[in-house]
């Protein structure tokens, strides 16, 4: 019900601010989305998509986080499986902002 | 698709299972709030990655699970009256009333049409001047900016065939209920991501507080859950009881404020009964006196009937946390996705229906 997934915004239309709509591009499936909810998205952003309307915008940077703590924790547990006898304390997960 | 399909990959998924197994040292129980997690979890098998110790129970988070029976029938009654066009979610439509559900309504002949946004309905009722065009608004504080929206744009169009059936859900009194119970088991929440898109997260700091436990807000992909799982267990393990916020890349403390905005000018904080668990104070949305014109149950003078549930189904603890779908007895015998006797059986997002879908063998 909640369902919301994240498409790309191709262009945007409408003076009126809550009226701005924009076409939307899921995976090559275009959708006209109200934008009046993101009124600082800009077309190239990625937006989360409800029932027609785009309710928050992509961050690029947040959305890497999880893949770089993957990353360093990998490189954690190949140091200590070298053996390095002291083991460094295990990488602190992201907190909150 | 970009910000979904890197979010599934399994090689994350099992290392931070691992991260999980190692900082587990005793017994938790989360529940995640949200019927999608709920779905996900179950069609992924992410509660069968997870260290024994830890068990996710599955929480009221389903708003088509909750709309209570009497506004089904509400919907039923106005979905066959044959100078309404009946606009619905498609998700709305099996859901069974006491008698019979929308599609069976609609194969008799009633105009029930389901619409992917509520401005569809908004379009219909300019399209259709002569007839009364009613939207069935259910949905969490992720659905309310739209029909907000809707019912915005219609009183500005100065639309009059245009109402809603309004069964707007909020997330934090259901959470406070669950913890306010005597029996209460649940240790931590997994917050829905989408819902706090919308409203931020910082109503949820005095639960945490009051009730020292730990709440994340969490996104809907495998490696959102799991992530989620590992820093509420985290918190657990090292007895912090803290708001956290998986899902950053869509949700900022705030939330979103035009939305929000858009919420407080149409809808007002009301009681509201919820479908296996009876009325939450302060639970629901309904709409303000200045758009009372908007009101289907006013306008067609619905309102204050009480329909007693089947006995049987025991969604009510299904959606508590307090016990899963296949302890029901009815659960894949008398009660199936073809004949539901609750609704946690027929959204794919409740948890009877996921679990008759991936788990058949619990
Ligand atoms: S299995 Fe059916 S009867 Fe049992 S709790 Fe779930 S919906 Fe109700």
């Amino acid at each position: 019900m909640c369902l919301a997934i994240p498409g790309k915004i191709t262009s945007i239309s409408g003076e009126d601010p809550l009226l701005r709509t924009g076409k939307v591009d899921f995976g090559g499936i275009l959708k006209e989305v109200n934008l009046a909810y993101v009124p600082e998205a800009v077309i190239g952003d990625y937006v989360i998509v409800h029932v027609g309307f785009a309710l928050s915008r992509v961050d690029e940077a947040e959305a890497k986080q999880i893949f770089e703590y993957l990353r360093e924790m990998q490189e954690l547990g190949d140091l200590q499986e070298a053996g390095a006898g002291a083991a460094p304390a295990p990488a602190p997960g992201p907190s909150p902002p | 698709m970009k910000y979904l399909d890197e979010y599934r990959e399994a090689g994350g998924t099992h290392q931070l299972a691992r991260e999980l197994a190692r900082i587990t040292t005793r017994p938790w129980l989360l529940m995640e709030v949200c019927g999608g997690q709920t779905h996900a979890i179950v069609k992924f098998g992410l509660d069968e990655l997870l260290p024994r110790q830890v068990t996710l129970l599955h929480g009221p988070g389903c708003p088509v699970c909750v709309t209570p029976l009497e506004l089904i029938d509400s919907a039923l009654e106005l979905a066959a009256r044959p100078d309404v066009i009946f606009c619905s979610f498609g998700d709305m439509l099996r859901v069974p009333g006491s008698t019979t559900d929308l599609l069976a309504v609609k194969a008799a002949g009633g105009d029930v049409r389901i619409v992917y946004s509520p401005l569809d309905a908004v379009k219909l009722a300019g399209q259709n001047p002569a007839r009364e065009v009613v939207f069935f608004a259910v949905g969490f504080e992720t659905t309310a900016p739209t029909t907000a929206m809707a019912v915005y744009q219609a009183a500005r169009q100065g639309l009059r065939n245009f109402s809603l059936l309004v069964s707007h859900v909020l997330v934090p009194p259901a959470i406070e209920a669950i913890l306010d119970a005597p029996d209460r088991r649940v240790q931590g929440f997994l917050a829905a991501g989408h819902v706090c898109a919308v409203m931020g997260w910082e109503e949820y700091l005095p639960l945490a507080a009051k009730y020292q436990v730990p709440i994340v807000v969490t996104g809907f992909e495998p490696l959102d859950i799991l992530q989620g799982v590992l820093m509420c267990v985290r918190q657990l393990e090292s007895g912090r009881a803290e708001v956290e916020n998986q899902y950053r890349r869509a949700v900022r403390q705030a939330g979103n404020s035009p939305a929000q905005q858009l919420i407080r000018e149409v809808f007002q904080v009301t009681p509201r009964k919820w479908r296996g668990i009876g009325e939450i104070p302060r639970s629901g949305l309904g709409l303000r006196d200045a758009y009372a014109a908007f009101d289907a149950e006013r306008k067609f003078g619905l309102a204050g009937r009480g329909v007693a549930e089947p006995a049987e189904c025991q969604s009510g603890l299904v959606l508590q946390g307090k016990i899963k779908p296949h302890e029901c007895p009815a659960f894949g015998t008398r009660c199936t996705p073809e004949h539901p006797l609750g609704a946690t059986m027929v959204s794919s997002e409740g948890a009877c229906a996921a679990y008759y879908r991936y788990r058949r063998e619990p």
